[in-house]
């Protein structure tokens, strides 16, 4: 067969192999990984005609520039993403959240994300990809994954595989909603916080530092004053806890988060409100609200049935 | 046994064994953690024990907080399956330029580096838990005369396969990585392999570690 692949010509900020993510090793330290944004994951592969656990290249605010060889690819680009293909010298625009056809000697130079962190890149095939622990996830930080645990870089060549034969148009409609209220449910140290630390923390705004990676988003703002202990034996972490540092600022945790953390958590983001908290940039404010378990358990209901809406009108 | 099940967010259950560290505690968290691990109830993602407490995590899609809940609080535990836990000897080089901290912990501790060293070698060190980082272990108790603070200012960057100490316990990097912890020490043995796709960590929770004192030489050796 014909061998199709992208050269890199510049890899972004932070491109790297992502997919559904791994399950059930946090118990030897390592995190879940996966896309950041799962709803334009899914979207990705939807309109790319994939499964939906297709590794897909994850790239946060500068995406990369590659060079394509290959016979005709169908590929699709999710997020609020600005992005062209240079075509024998010519700029060709193109939308998001539709397949385009990739020619050979095209250049897709993915520019940038607008107000937001990550967009998705996947194709009517399958990036020749390592996997391990049963995803191709990259984890930069205990460097396992594809691309040996490693971002995109400089030079390196994608080897294509299973290329499918040019799909019918596909397109939706989708603009990604932002979000400035973060809900969240309390923690089980929220009595470590004095009262007013509480009310500061629900009713002052934080800003998003540039300290803000796949990890975690470290937050300024009011310092939430400790009245217990601005320690705790260290103990088991999931996606979206939100931690107070013994300098009284919060970590809210993402999806390459170490697995246990010794500081007082006094909430967690809710599961419905994760997919827009990942894409808040740098220098935005963002304030918490506080609502109960169930509340939080029937808004992802609705969620989720919106995003399977989404993908039932692609197919 | 589990004192009391809470919602950790809205897919995680956030179960605490007490606020106590010891052996016994933490062996209830593991049995719990194996037991769980053969359970096969729908929708666990994760589960991570640590000193007295273990949180589950799930797919808010197949199960939910309620539901999940009954089932750990009618899970029949089978006996403590011990034949999982291993004792593993781990080979340590106490040459100078690895042991970063110890001429600071001779000045804390008020005890001269042969008898640190010494009081270190004497005793097995119980796992309680492993992450953080990826593999990397939480092993104790100290010797009391060993008990130090951690560094004022963290290094940013620990050099990996170092031996730490801090408090109670000790712990092995297995990855460079900023930390705090005084370092007395470094091992040629890769604690965590990221090449290897089964069980790429050496050491689990429940595991004993008994440390060893090795040469420059031999140091060198098993690096080859």
């Amino acid at each position: 067969m014909n061998k199709n692949y992208f050269e890199v010509l510049r890899p972004g900020i932070n491109s790297t192999f992502q997919d559904n993510g791994r399950n059930n090793f946090y118990h030897i330290g390592i995190p879940f990984s996966g896309a950041m944004d799962n709803r334009n994951f899914l979207l990705a592969n939807t309109i790319s005609n994939n499964e939906i656990n297709n590794p897909v290249v994850e790239f946060a605010y500068q995406g990369p520039k590659l060079k394509y060889i290959g016979e005709n690819i169908s590929i699709s680009i999710t997020g609020d993403v600005n992005f062209k293909i240079i075509r024998k010298n010519k700029n060709l625009e193109f939308s998001c959240y539709e397949n385009i056809i990739l020619e050979n000697n095209d250049c897709l130079d993915i520019l940038s994300t607008n107000r937001s962190v990550y967009g998705y890149l996947s194709i009517g095939g399958t990036f020749e990809v390592d996997y391990y622990l049963n995803s191709c996830s990259t984890n930069t930080k205990a460097k396992i994954g594809a691309n040996s645990g490693e971002k995109l870089k400089k030079g390196q060549i994608i080897h294509l595989k299973n290329i499918k034969k040019i799909l019918p148009k596909n397109k939706i409609e989708y603009l990604n909603s932002k979000i400035e209220n973060i809900r969240i449910i309390k923690g089980p140290h929220f009595d470590y916080f004095s009262k007013d630390a509480i009310d500061s923390f629900f009713s002052d705004e934080f800003n998003v530092t540039k300290l803000s990676d796949r990890m975690g988003i470290r937050l300024k703002g009011p310092k939430i004053s400790n009245i217990k202990n601005t320690n705790i034996k260290s103990e088991g972490l999931v996606k979206g806890v939100i931690q107070i540092t013994a300098d009284g600022d919060p970590i809210i945790m993402l999806s390459d988060h170490g697995t246990i953390g010794g500081y007082p958590k006094i909430g967690v983001v809710i599961s419905a409100d994760y997919d827009k908290l990942v894409q808040i940039p740098p220098g935005s404010k963002i304030k918490f609200k506080e609502i109960n378990l169930k509340d939080a358990e029937t808004i992802f209901k609705l969620y989720e049935m919106e995003t399977q809406n989404l993908i039932s009108n692609i197919k | 046994m589990i004192k009391n099940i809470s919602n950790l967010g809205d897919a995680a259950l956030y179960c605490d064994f007490g606020t106590e560290v010891n052996k016994e505690i933490n062996r209830n968290v593991i049995n719990y953690f194996n037991n769980l691990r053969d359970s096969n109830f729908l929708g666990i993602t994760n589960i991570t024990p640590s000193y007295n407490k273990l949180v589950i995590s799930f797919d808010l899609k197949l199960t939910s907080f309620a539901k999940l809940k009954k089932q750990v609080e009618n899970l029949e535990l089978k006996k403590n399956n011990n034949s999982k836990n291993n004792l593993i000897k781990i080979p340590v080089c106490c040459a100078e330029e690895f042991a970063l901290d110890i001429k600071r912990l001779q000045k804390l501790l008020k005890i001269n580096e042969a008898k640190i060293y010494e009081t270190f070698f004497s005793k097995n060190y119980y796992c309680y838990m492993t992450g953080f980082i990826a593999g990397m272990p939480f092993l104790g108790d100290m010797d009391k005369s060993l008990f130090a603070k951690r560094l004022e200012t963290p290094r940013v960057k620990v050099p990996k396969n170092s031996i730490g100490i801090t408090e109670q316990f000790c712990n092995i990097y297995t990855f460079e990585s900023p930390g705090g912890w005084n370092i007395i020490g470094k091992t040629p043995v890769d604690i965590f392999d990221n090449k290897k796709n089964t069980e790429p960590n050496l050491i689990n929770p429940g595991d004993t570690i008994s440390f060893y004192p090795i040469s420059k030489l031999e140091y060198e050796k098993k690096y080859e």
